[in-house]
């Protein structure tokens, strides 16, 4: 009897447990994510979902840049003025207030920027800070940032991740940088953070008035930590949460069928390409020949890949860059998929029966197997070894890779150096070494002059596709799922920004 | 007994000796951990500085035997990603694995004890088939692909259940379930391999013979001689699933130290695995000890050799 009792208990028990609904009604937007992510702060921090996502929803920037339009406009700052090409100044706005209720300065500004461009800091992504040199309060509300050496690309830096913090942020964070105060002047509020689980904001009543960020549709956005896709799906298919992404291609179409969900694939600024060691670090091999690069170049179907296999949210480059970033040019030599045509050129460099070659790989292991498809209609037998990211960056540092698969996505940067310097400026990933195209970018990069630049960069993109250095393939997609009570947009910078969403 | 409780607390001592080793540089082999601390856009001098200041230009062995000694004072070193002791990171998480493994465990029992009682009951018969393929398939399954049948089941379709995260004790109902059905093969044969014994033995039947009841003599008499051995494996099963429970964890969003293990895998955040390995290996160590002890003072067969 005493059982029964208990067994009805339980049963009960499991019948009342049943998971909350979509909240459109409690006016809540619940996201996920895979990645573990400990600390809320914008700067000790590696990952896209605390630089970008929470980084905007909580903090501003000094800029801001119209995701529709592309256009810079100012956010903390009421103007700003390039006074030479190393200084920037700021005139601030007197209207803004932290969440704390103190009102925001130029003593802000210049905390935030000397602690983050102090290398001794240590913030985790050098790269987003390391151009500047330091911030001086020439009044209450007019700061000058110092750039160290000319960087075209300040403003694109300063309207994503160099977040404004409050003076003194840091000072009581302690060794792990978890200790601190969430305070910022962002159209969301913290409301609770749990490190490497979840957290939860609310709208911040008292935003600017007219800020271009416009104010949020949507009252309160919880965040949670879920690390497997498939539970992440059935969450989103049983109400538990309102929108994942980075949903894997197959899994989409599946979820696409569902009522209630709407699957939106969209393009990112990550390029996939082909890398040749042009130079021969590692050894004889036949890609020393550029014929033989031309022939790879016309045996790969990308079209054919971008259309069946990669699918909606992807299209075919020809340059080595992101065709929206400043400086990208897709007008260079194209390389038509003509598998006759491939043979006759390798045939001409003697290699009319092909070769076997050792290709590397870390990312879309499908798309590189369609790739080695095309290479063997053409004669080229590459055998794929298939590494984790740090493994094939060590080989291809060491000189050990002769073709690769490789990616680049530009940390979302819309600025053409942010692709092109990191592979053709004699780093350790350039495996072309051309000193004249190394000398156009360096020489673009310390040019504001737009036209000037535009001029080197585009003569850079053509050498490297005349020369077959590497073979640009695709960009690669996105894929976001969500509730359809939402009306959310994405965007190519893969930066989900929630303060534009709102219910339907 | 003494001696053999000696013998077999060195061979336990060897055995977690042996893991941290093998653990050690297997994770030392497993990449160049100063480029993975460094970040992917890091410089090769930043990669540099980062193997200079956290030591890993030594010699592996004294690596090693430097890890080795701090262990020993109860150091078990800093997480290199979330810049924290590990020994509080752990801390903080233990709770929510051993309540896992407590609720796992508590289900198995529930579960294989009946289970091997009624097989015992009919050995051999359909009843008895039934039982041992329940029981299998609990082995056999995946554990994170019976995970997800959970999930879609009991979460998606029937929605009783929440499917991840943790803060209700319904959060652990689905990954005890998952968790416990693993060790459920081996506590139902044990059950029934000892009922089946116990059930033939002249005490029994003298019980029978005296008019007892079938349940009194069932569970009064035969289970209760039936369950020791059981006890014992339980224990071991116990260790099996804070191992088993990284896979879980990770599956249901749970946040114990089987989730930290797999992010800090992930991460390269070497002295967590290292601390989290050599915790697990202990406790299964120690599991494995005691049960040797206990069923050597059961049985003094086992004492001899």
């Amino acid at each position: 009897m005493r059982f029964r009792r208990l067994l009805g208990m339980a049963l009960a028990g499991l019948l009342a447990a049943g998971p909350a609904l979509a909240d459109k009604k409690s006016d809540t937007l619940r996201w996920t994510s895979r990645q573990t992510i400990s600390s809320a702060d914008p700067y000790f921090n590696e990952f896209r979902e605390a630089i970008l996502i929470i980084g905007q929803m909580v903090w501003d920037t000094l800029i801001y840049r119209d995701p529709q339009t592309q256009e810079y406009k100012p956010l903390l700052a009421s103007s700003y003025t390039w006074k030479d090409n190393v200084t920037l100044d700021f005139d601030l706005r007197r209207d803004v207030k932290f969440h704390d209720g103190k009102p925001f300065d130029a003593d802000d500004v210049v905390y935030t920027v000397n602690y983050v461009a102090n290398p001794e800091n240590k913030i985790n992504i050098q790269s987003n800070v390391n151009w500047m040199k330091s911030a001086e309060k020439l009044d209450q509300f007019k700061v000058r940032l110092n750039l160290k050496a000319p960087f075209p690309a300040a403003l694109e830096y300063l309207a994503g991740p160099v977040a404004i913090l409050p003076n003194g942020f840091f000072d009581q964070a302690g060794p792990s940088h978890l200790n601190v105060k969430l305070n910022g002047t962002g159209p969301y509020r913290f409301t609770k953070w749990e490190p490497g689980k979840a957290g939860e904001f609310e709208v911040n009543k008292d935003y600017m008035a007219n800020s271009p960020k416009g104010r949020p549709g949507i009252g309160k956005v919880q965040f949670r930590i879920i690390p497997d896709v498939s539970v992440q799906m059935a969450e989103l298919l049983s109400g538990g949460v309102d929108w994942i992404w980075q949903v894997p291609n197959d899994q989409a179409q599946k979820l696409a069928t569902m009522p209630n969900v709407k699957v939106v694939p969209s393009e990112t600024m990550r390029v996939s390409f082909l890398m040749f060691d042009v130079k021969g670090r590692a050894g004889q091999h036949p890609f020393t020949d550029l014929r033989v690069r031309k022939a790879v170049s016309h045996g790969i179907d990308r079209e054919g890949i971008v259309k069946n296999l990669i699918g909606a949210g992807s299209r075919v480059v020809h340059s080595a860059c992101f065709p929206s970033q400043f400086g990208c040019t897709e007008d260079v030599a194209r390389y038509a998929f003509d598998p006759a045509k491939a043979k006759a050129l390798l045939a001409e460099a003697g290699y009319p029966n092909g070769f076997e070659i050792e290709m590397y790989g870390y990312r879309e292991r499908r798309w590189i197997e369609a790739i080695i498809g095309n290479l063997a209609n053409i004669g080229i037998k590459a055998k794929l070894t298939y590494l984790q990211y740090p493994a094939l960056r060590d080989k291809v540092h060491g000189g050990e890779v002769k073709f690769t698969d490789m990616s680049w996505g530009s940390y979302s940067i819309n600025d053409v150096s942010a692709f092109v310097n990191a592979w053709f400026t004699f780093l350790p990933d350039d495996l072309a070494r051309d000193p004249e195209v190394k000398e156009w970018l360096e020489k673009a990069s310390a040019l504001v002059d737009g036209a000037e630049r535009k001029t080197l960069y585009d003569k850079a993109l053509k050498r490297v596709a005349e020369q077959a250095y590497v073979l640009p393939l695709y960009t690669n997609p996105v894929i976001y799922a969500y509730t359809n009570e939402v009306d959310f947009t994405a965007w190519a910078d893969e930066n989900p920004r929630f303060y534009l969403a709102k219910w339907k | 007994m003494l001696l053999f409780a000696a013998r077999r607390l060195m061979l336990a001592v060897l055995v977690a000796l042996t893991v941290s080793v093998i653990c050690f540089f297997l994770l030392h082999l497993s990449g160049d951990l100063a480029q993975a601390l460094a970040g992917s856009s890091s410089s090769a001098s930043d990669v540099e500085a980062v193997r200079k200041a956290y030591g890993l230009d030594r010699p592996i062995i004294v690596q090693y035997l430097g890890w080795a000694s701090r262990v020993l004072t109860g150091d078990l070193g800093q997480s290199y990603f979330f810049k924290e002791p590990v020994a509080k990171l752990i801390a903080e998480r233990l709770p929510v694995t051993m309540v896992l493994g407590v609720c796992a465990l508590v289900f198995a029992v529930a579960l294989a004890l009946p289970l091997g009682v009624v097989a015992a009951l009919r050995p051999n018969s359909w009843i008895d088939r039934t039982a041992l393929t329940i029981s299998v398939l609990g082995q056999a399954l995946p554990s994170f692909w019976f995970a997800l049948m959970l999930i879609i089941v009991f979460g998606l379709t029937l929605r009783w259940l929440p499917i991840s995260g943790s803060g209700t004790w319904q959060h652990l109902v689905l990954p005890s379930i998952a968790l416990g059905y693993y060790a459920t093969p081996a506590i139902m044969r044990l059950t029934r391999a000892g009922m089946i014994e116990v059930l033939a033995s002249d005490y029994i039947r003298t019980a029978r013979a005296k008019g007892l009841r079938a349940p009194s003599v069932l569970f009064k008499h035969a289970l209760r001689n039936a369950v020791i051995p059981v006890v014992a494996l339980a224990a071991v099963q116990f260790g099996f699933m804070l191992g088993g429970s990284i896979v879980i964890e990770t599956v249901f969003a749970l946040h114990g130290i089987g989730y930290l293990a797999w992010e800090s895998i992930a991460r390269a955040d070497f002295p967590i695995v290292q601390a989290i390995v050599l915790i697990l290996a202990s406790v299964y160590v120690v599991l494995t000890f005691l049960a040797d002890i206990l069923n050597a003072f059961l049985d003094p067969r086992l004492r001899v050799g």
